[in-house]
């Protein structure tokens, strides 16, 4: 872990900057695929995690109850400045949409079924996805071995391909890659 | 069911946010059997809209919960669900995080965390599979996607809000469905 002389110390991260940013990813998350913007924000603008510390976590956040990216901002936020960074980043991140929402529920019969909205809604998510393959290639190019990237090739598979429930994979797949990650360890140790 | 509207809804959501293992997709299907055929708290068609409202906001799609709790009992109503589907789970969420983060800077945290990264960008992927599954992507996203995916590999600190912004103007304008 190399990059961790360069990162910002973390208890300096003020709450306030936690919550616009989370405000920021909420707002901007539309039509799935937050966790590209997610990702971008906390570990390329921000630099807050490193690349493995976050997608750790996105793991571990997946197979726990509750909405992966507010899962996500919980972890980031606990991780930065505990309980109280951990309330910031959730509120940030959920009380744009909230608002958004509800905005759109009263004006119903003007967003819903209007052919720009769902095109440009169709532009948005297109977009969104390009944020998401970004990370993958990113991933995929931080590895130094072969055993990574095959288990992120075999969990995709899995998951996208083959419609396997989520928490069942993980559960198996979790363990498997930490063992290879051990090994590799050990062989370069 | 208890009179009290609020209590009604906490009720019913708190136990879902406990159960929503994989994400609020998974407790979709009992958050319309509680809504329409259990509470009756809307008819089918309206949950139909509301799910439709949604997903056209920004936010997880499970924000859902916020329009169903709206529609049961207003700006309150709204508040409480939205509490009830979120707050419970990020408590367990929270202390999962502070036991992983006390054990930072060990060398089994460290296999750990290496050998759990490639399993997040696994899930990544399988998101990206599902997602243009869902948004049924024809040549035009994922021409879009690899776009957005190039600027932000060979200039990764552009701020995400101009491909998002100028991808949904560009198809609004040129009128692409999402089956264009």
């Amino acid at each position: 872990m190399g990059l961790r002389e360069t990162m910002p110390e973390r208890s300096s991260v003020p709450l306030l900057e936690l919550l616009l940013s989370h405000l920021r990813i909420g707002l901007l998350s539309f039509g799935g695929g937050t966790s590209g913007l997610a990702y971008h924000e906390v570990v390329v603008r921000k630099r807050w995690l490193v690349e493995a510390e976050f997608l750790s976590g996105l793991a571990i956040c997946q197979i726990l109850p509750g909405v992966n990216v507010v899962n996500l901002a919980v972890y980031v936020g606990q991780k930065l400045r505990g309980w109280t960074g951990a309330v910031a980043a959730a509120t940030g991140l959920l009380i744009g949409p909230f608002f958004v929402v509800l905005a759109f529920g009263i004006l119903y019969g003007h967003i819903i079924g209007v052919p720009a909205v769902a095109h440009a809604l169709a532009g948005i998510t297109a977009a969104a996805i390009g944020l998401m393959i970004m990370i993958v290639i990113r991933g995929a190019r931080q590895s130094r071995t072969l055993a990574g990237p095959l288990v992120a090739v075999a969990i995709a598979v899995a998951i996208g391909v083959f419609h396997l429930p989520l928490v069942p994979v993980v559960l198996v797949g979790a363990p498997i890659s930490i063992a290879l990650a051990y090994l590799t360890r050990r062989r370069d140790a | 069911m208890p009179d009290n509207p609020y209590l009604a809804l906490a009720i019913v959501f708190v136990p879902l946010s406990l159960v929503s293992f994989g994400g609020g997709v998974s407790v979709l299907p009992a958050i319309q059997h509680q809504t329409v055929d259990i509470q009756a708290w809307a008819t089918e068609r309206e949950f139909v809209e509301l799910f439709a409202v949604s997903r056209t906001a920004p936010g997880p799609g499970s924000m859902l919960v916020t329009l169903v709790g709206w529609k049961v009992a207003g700006w309150g109503g709204a508040l409480i669900t939205t509490l009830s589907m979120f707050v419970p789970s990020s408590i367990l969420c929270f202390m999962a995080a502070g036991a992983w983060a006390r054990h930072e800077g060990k060398r089994w945290h460290t296999v750990i965390q290496s050998g759990l990264a490639p399993v997040g960008t696994g899930l990544i992927a399988a998101g990206v599979i599902s997602l243009f599954r869902i948004a049924d992507g024809g040549p035009a996203s994922w021409a879009t996607a690899a776009v957005t995916a190039a600027i932000l590999l060979a200039r990764p600190r552009t701020p995400p809000i101009l491909p998002l912004a100028a991808a949904g103007a560009v198809f609004a304008l040129l009128g692409l469905s999402p089956h264009a």
